[in-house]
């Protein structure tokens, strides 16, 4: 069932509306009853699934626009009850994947996962941090003898981007909760191999959660230990130190010493060089904005492959709209966001990966990087 | 001479939170907190000699009666080369805001009901919650906040509250109600 919000604008369209209503014994939300409602009014109606295109056809014959405002009535009715954790526990011993999680804690969920799922997921090294933290991806690979493409996924690039590590988590625990249930996922799982780096930033994400919560970059330090961090995301071997960065340490834009100064920087560019034949996609995971960002940023001359590149975003906005109606802009950075120079989704596809994305999660703006725990479940499914 | 922009385009974006900032600043209150849903329309104009105009169309909601759609048009003027003032905003809002005035009320008589002077930090905390007897004292930073991201706004900043790190009441011998707040503004383009 879905809840459509329509805006009414003319007296026919009102009477269209009423007539729509009791042909159909549709259950108005707002007003409470037909003869109420009012051009220029919010006029909320749910629709029963079987009904659900035959409305949207009449209104469209009428040119009366709607929102959909509920895609899923029956969700959200679901969301509002107790969960119950029993699939969790599976997965992962009762991990509960609608907190976040400080670093311990996702090391040792990652340990777990490993443990519970050896059939198919094999957690690996990448490198070291700053201040000498280990840095695992989790390999999420169904054996065959076939040779698979990759589709890597990092989080956590910046530190004050919390959803984005639970959103790693969710994926993961998505992946294997459903491998062998739905059609689809099984299928991504017989062609694809899926690693994915929850946390890359985990110096960052550790001094977000002990001293200062809205810290962006790592903690390397600079100017003899007056300073400190290098932001990531601007510091790869793209244009590098180019636009939209800071040679200043004391900035959150600073992009280092030089392309790739920093180890953790190194560790990803490394790990993505080796494997760059079989790299499919590169997807970097952030937040906020509600965006799915196309390369380039420090240049608005489109990629090579552009038009590649936006039918398969729109089509993920799309999908991603389906699920809460949330909209999210697609584009390159150069146009929707600002120009800067170094980002790790630009160098992966000017090194050769056709597909390379940057995703800015929930919200825009209203709680930014503190977005409430009660939004990573519908925030994940959505991106899902 | 006014350009259609498309509503993605970061300049667009830009406007609309500098317009946001001044509605809140005028409009909103410890009942009513106004948050922007989308942008639907953009037009940018370059005048001769004055600067750069925006004329925007706002879809707003207000976060106390999401159901509710309230439409704004914006127009925010940039002064050429002024790096001091602040940009000229004028705003239309289409149809009534929800009276609050119950809620105004009930708010100012729980301060003045409160023993101590209030002091509260952290709002949002670091999981994004917020008690909801400090809600209306969040909504009010978003006043100040607003007034603050319009003052501030130039073509090359998007300003959003990150959080409001402390609140302090100040205590006054008269009936106005005075609070000290410690923002953290986000600025989205140099981070």
């Amino acid at each position: 069932d879905q809840v459509l919000h329509i805006v009414p604008e003319t007296i026919q369209q009102v009477q269209h509306l009423q007539l729509l209503c009791s042909t159909f014994m549709l259950d108005l939300w707002k007003p409470l009853l037909p003869e109420d409602i009012r051009a220029g009014e919010d006029l909320h109606i749910r629709v029963p699934a079987p009904l659900v295109q035959e409305v949207k056809d009449s209104l469209a014959q009428h040119m009366i626009s709607y929102r959909v405002l509920i895609p899923d009535v029956q969700k959200l009715v679901d969301q509002s009850m107790p969960r119950e954790r029993s699939n969790h526990r599976q997965v992962s011993g009762g991990y509960v994947y609608t907190e976040y999680h400080p670093m311990e804690e996702i090391y040792q969920w990652m340990t777990q996962i490993q443990k519970n799922n050896s059939e198919l997921v094999t957690q690996h090294i990448l490198g070291k941090t700053f201040e000498n933290q280990t840095m695992y991806y989790l390999q999420i690979s169904q054996p065959s003898n076939k040779a698979k493409k990759i589709i890597w996924m990092d989080c956590g690039i910046h530190a004050r981007e919390w959803i984005s590590p639970a959103f790693c988590q969710w994926f993961v625990k998505e992946i294997l909760q459903n491998y062998k249930t739905d059609p689809k996922i099984s299928r991504f799982l017989q062609n694809l191999d899926f690693y994915v780096l929850p946390v890359l930033n985990i110096d960052g994400y550790i001094y977000s959660w002990e001293k200062d919560r809205l810290w962006r970059k790592s903690r390397s330090p600079y100017e003899n230990g007056t300073c400190y961090g290098t932001d990531l995301n601007r510091n790869f071997n793209s244009s590098w130190g180019s636009v939209g960065v800071s040679f200043n340490c004391s900035s959150d834009v600073f992009c280092g010493s030089g392309p790739e100064s920093e180890p953790e920087t190194r560790a990803v560019a490394q790990f993505i060089k080796s494997k760059k034949s079989d790299i499919l996609c590169y997807l970097t995971i952030h937040s906020y904005g509600q965006l799915i960002l196309t390369p380039y940023g420090s240049t608005t001359k489109p990629a090579s492959n552009n038009e590649e590149l936006m039918q398969v975003a729109k089509e993920a906005a799309a999908a991603l709209k389906g699920k809460y109606g949330t909209s999210y802009r697609v584009g390159s950075t150069a146009l929707i966001l600002y120009n800067n120079s170094g980002s790790s989704r630009d160098w992966a596809h000017t090194i050769g990966i056709p597909l390379s994305y940057t995703f800015e999660l929930r919200d825009t703006g209203t709680h930014g990087f503190v977005l409430p725990a009660d939004q990573i479940q519908p925030t994940c499914e959505e991106t899902m | 001479r006014a350009m259609e922009l498309p509503p993605g385009h970061f300049s667009a974006a830009r406007a609309a939170a500098a317009a946001v900032g001044y509605l809140r600043y005028l409009r909103g209150g410890p009942g009513c907190g106004l948050r922007l849903r989308e942008l639907r329309r953009a037009r940018r104009q370059d005048i001769d000699d004055v600067g750069h105009k925006y004329y925007l169309d706002l879809e707003l909601e207000d976060v106390l009666d999401k159901d509710r759609t309230v439409s704004c048009t914006a127009e925010v003027l940039y002064h050429l080369g002024s790096k001091t003032s602040a940009p000229d905003v004028q705003l239309t809002v289409q149809g009534e805001l929800r009276s609050t005035e119950e809620a105004d009320k009930e708010f100012y008589n729980r301060m003045r009901s409160l023993e101590k002077e209030l002091v509260a930090e952290n709002i949002p905390d670091s999981h994004g919650n917020v008690p909801p007897e400090l809600e209306p004292i969040h909504l009010l930073a978003w006043v100040a906040s607003g007034y603050v991201i319009w003052q501030n706004s130039t073509e090359n900043t998007k300003f959003h509250l990150a959080q409001v790190k402390h609140v302090q009441q100040v205590k006054r011998n008269d009936e106005d109600l005075q609070f000290d707040f410690v923002l953290l503004l986000h600025e989205m383009v140099s981070q």
